[in-house]
């Protein structure tokens, strides 16, 4: 909402400094947004010098001046004036200005192989007069002292910008905003008479709503102004039109717009000898179309709100006036529109048409119902004064009693809401300036609404009001008190807090990347999950919810490896989606490496990232997390977008259904679908949702505290099995012939190849045997021992190797 | 002097000069080995007479006390200049490189959220979470935002359905309301997390962050609104002062509506917080709408509260230098670099919210 203080002082009567009325603004929730001049179209225009005129080498015609244009700057101008010579005085406009009578925007642009920057300007093509031959010559008297000054002056008032919240409506007019100020303190609103022009005769058309289910239009007032000449406004009113950025086009446009502006009152006119006989105000049929002002044909859905005649459409009520019945400079007769249009009605039609306009905006927000004869004749009268032309009486269709709101407020709720206390006395001062009706009985008020609040609906709407002309400074700042009843995290949002960290501190970067992503990469990393499309994504390369952590971890990966980064870990922890229903989405931490190990090391050897040093961090962070690596199991099984070969999932317990992870290699395919240009590149995904805490707490865990002080012996097994037999199943069987007595199983070589037939292995074990009641002698280890072998000999087919 | 003192005299001399450890050896050996100077000598003391016995006895045990200290201090002595001369060979260039480092980050979004779920905590704010997806009406609707209010385009909303009845969530107040329906007042909690709108420049992504506050008890005012986000800004910023302002607004979901304000001024390029004439809208707040109340079965007579939301990104931005949003989403591993933070680095009350 814009406006200048001179406007406002239409409405109020203040001796406040503007920056006073500016800080009130904002203080009563009319946030301001700006307050400065508007930048012009002609801002670029300056007076001039010829300080030195040459022939243009290429071009006969054209002349080549130096030109100063103040500020000791002089330019090369191309002018193919006959009238430019040395020392005239002239009007120059530099690139990015926009020519009056051409409307074309000037660029610095090569004429005949010279750069010509801006240029020279004539009267006719400021629009200053027809005069087009030669460029204007300015009076060197007035002018001389003036070079570099803006030729067109500005209008010197600054302008007002208020973000105004949905709410108010009320506020989308001066009217409004002085009243709020008034309020506030600022001033006092003036009495807003509008005094009562002659009208002469009925309004000849004939005005039906048309009573149907969901009618969008409640009342239609309207009168005619016969005999008026259509012509530009007066420079007041230019003026007016102007400070606000807008363009003035004809004096009833311009009328209708200013009263809109200061009342908040939409009106339409319409040429009256346009009009087939009569107006009705009904419900759109399937299929009707219409040219609106905005010289687009609109094709109509069923049930919108438009005003016809006897053979067509003439506007979408509320919202835009259409071309056919739009007046003109000719135009010599009008019918003035004043009503009101229910605001759900308006959106919606709005919405389904994708139209949005100044009137739409203000009906869908609530328009003032009682204001429908202020419009008519405040618009009429200035229409008279400045067209001429006689009034007819006015007509008041209405189709619905518009009922007033009443509300019962207990004084005691503001400072029960507030915490803090108004006199009783400044609370009704206050609610009285805002054009509220009020009777007090004891500790209650019986207010009536002013028709121009729809926002106003309850009693603590009448707390903010109070609250907010009295200053949110009155409130208190109350020191909050420092006690704790919960815990601030469950035990998922501290599993959460512990895995982000713990895989941070193996090494990787964090990341946030969006929920969404490119379905193009999504698709490889799909699996069985449905594909989650936007309806209206932001681009389409983030058209579907991500249905895997990966998507966008590779495509950041690749682009952190086009930037010239070769060794790369990094994670992120958020959700993944399987559905498009709230709640169909579980928490990840997807992590992913690539490059090498020891690069350019002087005392390690480089290798290749592999599984095994993923595995490693996978491990780590989820025994960090306190999950129990002995009860761990792996499986080989896992999504197609790994390694089929170079990939595991990991289980907490060997009879869990769900793995809680997977790690590996990424297949080939998707490396090269992507385009990823890397060394080597390993990823794992941790399902947190999939986590099963332990209930038992650090406390009671660290309880059980069980050690041995008997001496510990190891032994060294070697078995030759077959290749396909795992480490980790021959690990369970070693450790689960005593549980008592070995403590651990440590693989420490593998070996294929010479003296090994081919379909076997050779892997060799490293066995700690202790016990909790004494030290075990020869005999006691020997028969371990042979337990050991024999148990894996029989289970695997295994032999060990002599 | 007698035969003893000669010995003696003989090899202090010889333990006194440069031995090896061999040479050291062998005179142990000469003087204490089966057939040994001294050995022997104990041995001879048997043929003398009782009288001259006990005497040359004292003589022969304090000489070969001396020459076994004087011995073993030898020993000593020569180790440790094996030892010294061995060290010398085995000096190495220690300025060479340490194996890699491999320092992990924490995106800055997720360390203010820590930093502010500290904050609460302290006050006695638990942390509530919701799901990205919601429907219409806890979005919208039960917030008292109904179908066709001009207030929906405040958000501009990434739908999922044709019908618009799921999308993603605008903002983290959705979380008020499940977290109302599913409990009993009082309700004190925050509800940090991912929120979207289908915006996106310099100052707004498609994707942000927002933390919801909710405090719903018997008598809670605006005071203690202004009292908790007054303590929330200070202990964010790490400053004693705040310029703070509270000034009207509007949010179909609250009742009296605020949005907060806080001073600042450039220095150098950088906001400096809580000094200077300039304000910086950085959160709305206001007391809960009784319509918002009454959609999730809380007594508004009896109950009331306030709630706020706050861009966490934007306050990250502030508190650390931070320039472009997009740049949170963006994944460039020189910006993570700089701006993350070592997962040690945990935000508490006891060790302060940033180093």
């Amino acid at each position: 909402m814009k406006f200048t203080i001179s406007w406002l002082k239409d409405h109020l009567k203040s001796n406040k400094k503007d920056n006073e009325i500016i800080d009130k603004l904002t203080n009563i929730g009319l946030e301001v947004e700006s307050f400065q001049k508007l930048s012009s179209d002609l801002d670029g225009f300056k007076v001039a010098k010829i300080v030195n005129v040459k022939k243009h080498p290429n071009a006969d015609r054209l002349k080549l001046c130096d030109v100063d244009i103040g500020k000791k700057k002089i330019i090369k101008v191309v002018c193919g004036a006959s009238n430019a010579k040395k020392n005239l005085l002239t009007v120059y406009a530099s690139p990015g200005s926009v020519i009056p009578k051409s409307k074309i925007k000037l660029t610095t642009s090569k004429i005949r192989g010279i750069t010509s920057y801006g240029m020279l300007c004539s009267e006719s093509e400021l629009n200053l007069s027809s005069e087009a031959d030669g460029i204007i010559e300015l009076k060197s008297s007035k002018y001389l002292n003036q070079i570099g000054v803006d030729f067109f002056k500005k209008n010197s008032e600054k302008v007002i910008d208020l973000s105004i919240t949905p709410n108010r409506p009320d506020c989308l007019g001066v009217r409004g905003i002085a009243r709020d100020l008034a309020a506030a303190g600022v001033g006092k609103l003036k009495d807003p008479s509008v005094k009562s022009q002659k009208k002469e005769g009925k309004q000849p058309f004939k005005v039906s709503i048309i009573k149907s289910k969901n009618q969008g239009c409640t009342i239609f007032g309207t009168c005619l102004i016969k005999g008026l000449i259509n012509k530009e406004s007066p420079k007041w009113l230019k003026e007016k039109i102007i400070s606000l950025g807008q363009n003035p086009i004809s004096a009833i446009v311009d009328i209708t717009n200013y009263i809109m502006l200061d009342l908040n009152r939409p009106l339409h006119a319409y040429d009256a000898d346009k009009i087939d006989k009569e107006i009705v105000v009904r419900n759109s049929k399937k299929g009707e179309s219409f040219r609106a002002l905005d010289n687009k044909e609109y094709l109509l859905d069923e049930g919108m709100c438009v005003i016809s005649d006897k053979s067509r459409v003439l506007g979408l009520g509320g919202i835009i006036g259409g071309t056919y019945s739009g007046t003109e400079l000719k135009t010599k007769n009008i019918l003035l529109e004043s009503a009101y249009f229910l605001p759900e009605s308006v959106r919606r039609t709005s919405k389904l048409l994708n139209l949005d306009t100044d009137a739409k905006f203000r009906f869908e927000r609530g328009i003032d119902p009682n204001s429908i004869e202020e419009g008519l004749s405040k618009a009429a009268n200035l229409i008279t004064e400045i067209c001429g032309g006689k009034i007819s009486k006015f007509d008041i269709q209405k189709s619905k009693k518009s009922r007033i709101r009443k509300i019962k407020f207990d004084i005691p709720l503001f400072k029960k809401i507030t915490g803090f206390k108004v006199k009783d006395k400044e609370i009704i001062r206050i609610l009285t300036d805002l054009g509220f009706g009020i009777s007090k009985k004891k500790q209650k008020l019986h207010l009536i609404v002013p028709t121009w609040r729809p926002d106003i609906t309850q009693p603590v709407d009448i707390v903010e009001e109070i609250a907010r002309i009295k200053g949110y400074d009155n409130i208190e700042t109350l020191e909050p008190k420092k006690d704790r009843t919960k815990d601030t995290l469950n035990k998922e949002q501290k599993l959460f807090h512990f895995l982000q960290r713990a895989v941070a501190s193996k090494g990787y970067f964090e990341t946030v990347t969006w929920s969404f992503t490119d379905s193009k990469i999504n698709k490889l990393f799909q699996e069985k999950n449905k594909e989650i499309r936007i309806v209206n994504p932001i681009s389409s390369e983030l058209d579907v919810l991500r249905n895997s952590i990966f998507p966008n971890l590779m495509f950041y990966i690749k682009k952190n490896l086009d930037r010239g980064f070769k060794d790369i870990s990094l994670f992120e922890i958020g959700p993944v989606f399987s559905g498009n229903k709230p709640g169909e989405q579980s928490t990840v931490i997807g992590g992913i490496k690539c490059g090498k190990i020891f690069r350019h090391n002087w005392n390690a050897n480089e290798r290749l990232i592999d599984v095994f040093d993923l595995k490693k961090d996978l491990f780590q962070t989820l025994i960090e997390s306190g999950f129990n690596k002995n009860n761990f199991f792996i499986r080989d099984k896992t999504p197609t977008y790994y390694h089929p070969g170079k990939s595991g999932s990991v289980y907490l317990d060997k009879d869990d259904i769900e793995p809680v992870a997977f790690f590996g290699e990424f297949h080939p395919n998707i490396i090269k679908k992507l385009d990823i240009k890397t060394d080597a590149l390993v990823g794992f995904e941790i399902f947190l949702d999939r986590l099963k805490i332990s209930s038992l707490n650090l406390k009671e865990k660290k309880l059980f505290y069980e050690y041995s002080d008997y001496q510990k012996s190891e032994r060294d097994f070697a078995f030759i099995v077959d290749k396909n037999i795992k480490a980790q199943d021959l690990i369970k069987i070693i450790s689960s012939v005593d549980q008592s007595l070995i403590k651990s199983v440590k693989v420490f070589d593998i070996y294929e190849g010479e003296n090994i037939p081919k379909d076997k292995k050779s892997i060799a074990l490293n066995v700690t045997i202790q016990s909790s009641e004494k030290t075990l002698n020869d005999k006691d280890l020997e028969k371990i021992n042979h337990l050991i072998i024999s148990t894996v000999e029989t289970q695997t087919g295994a032999r060990i190797r002599s | 002097m007698s035969d003893y003192k000669k010995i003696k005299n003989k090899y202090l001399d010889k333990l006194n000069s440069n031995l090896k450890i061999e040479e050291l050896n062998n005179i142990k050996t000469e003087l204490f080995g089966k057939n040994g100077l001294i050995s022997n000598s104990f041995k001879n003391l048997g043929q003398l007479k009782p009288d001259e016995r006990k005497k040359h006895a004292s003589d022969l045990n304090s000489i070969k006390e001396e020459l076994q200290d004087k011995i073993n201090a030898k020993f000593q002595q020569i180790e440790a200049e094996e030892i010294n001369s061995k060290l010398k060979d085995e000096k190495i260039d220690i300025t060479l490189p340490e194996r890699d480092i491999s320092q992990g980050k924490i995106h800055p979004v997720s360390q203010v959220i820590d930093e502010i779920s500290s904050i609460f905590s302290e006050i006695g704010f638990s942390v509530e979470e919701g799901p990205d997806v919601e429907n219409e009406n806890y979005n919208f609707t039960a917030l008292n935002t109904p179908e066709n209010h001009p207030a929906r385009d405040m958000h501009d909303t990434f739908y999922l359905d044709n019908d618009k009845k799921t999308l993603l969530r605008t903002h983290t107040s959705p979380v008020q309301v499940r977290t109302m329906l599913k409990g009993k007042p009082p309700f004190k909690i925050i509800a940090p997390g991912r929120t979207y709108r289908s915006d996106s420049d310099q100052t707004h992504s498609p994707m942000f962050h927002q933390v919801e506050g909710l405090y719903i008890d018997k008598d809670i005012t605006m005071g203690h609104l202004k009292g908790c986000l007054n303590y929330f800004i200070k202990s964010f910023f790490e400053v004693d002062k705040i310029k703070m302002r509270f000034r009207p607004s509007h949010f179909p979901f609250t009742e009296p509506s605020a949005e907060v304000d806080i001073g600042y001024e450039m220095k150098d390029g950088k906001i400096i917080i809580g000094e200077g004439d300039k304000w910086l809208e950085i959160l709305g707040c206001g007391m809960v709408h009784p319509n918002v109340l009454k959609n999730v079965n809380v007594n508004s007579d009896k109950y009331q509260g306030y709630a706020f939301g706050i861009g966490i990104d934007r306050l990250g931005m502030l508190k650390y230098g931070i320039n472009d949003l997009r740049a949170f989403f963006e994944t460039d591993y020189r910006w993570l670099n700089h701006f993350g933070f070592d997962p040690l680095d945990v935000p508490s009350n006891y060790r302060g919210l940033s180093r």
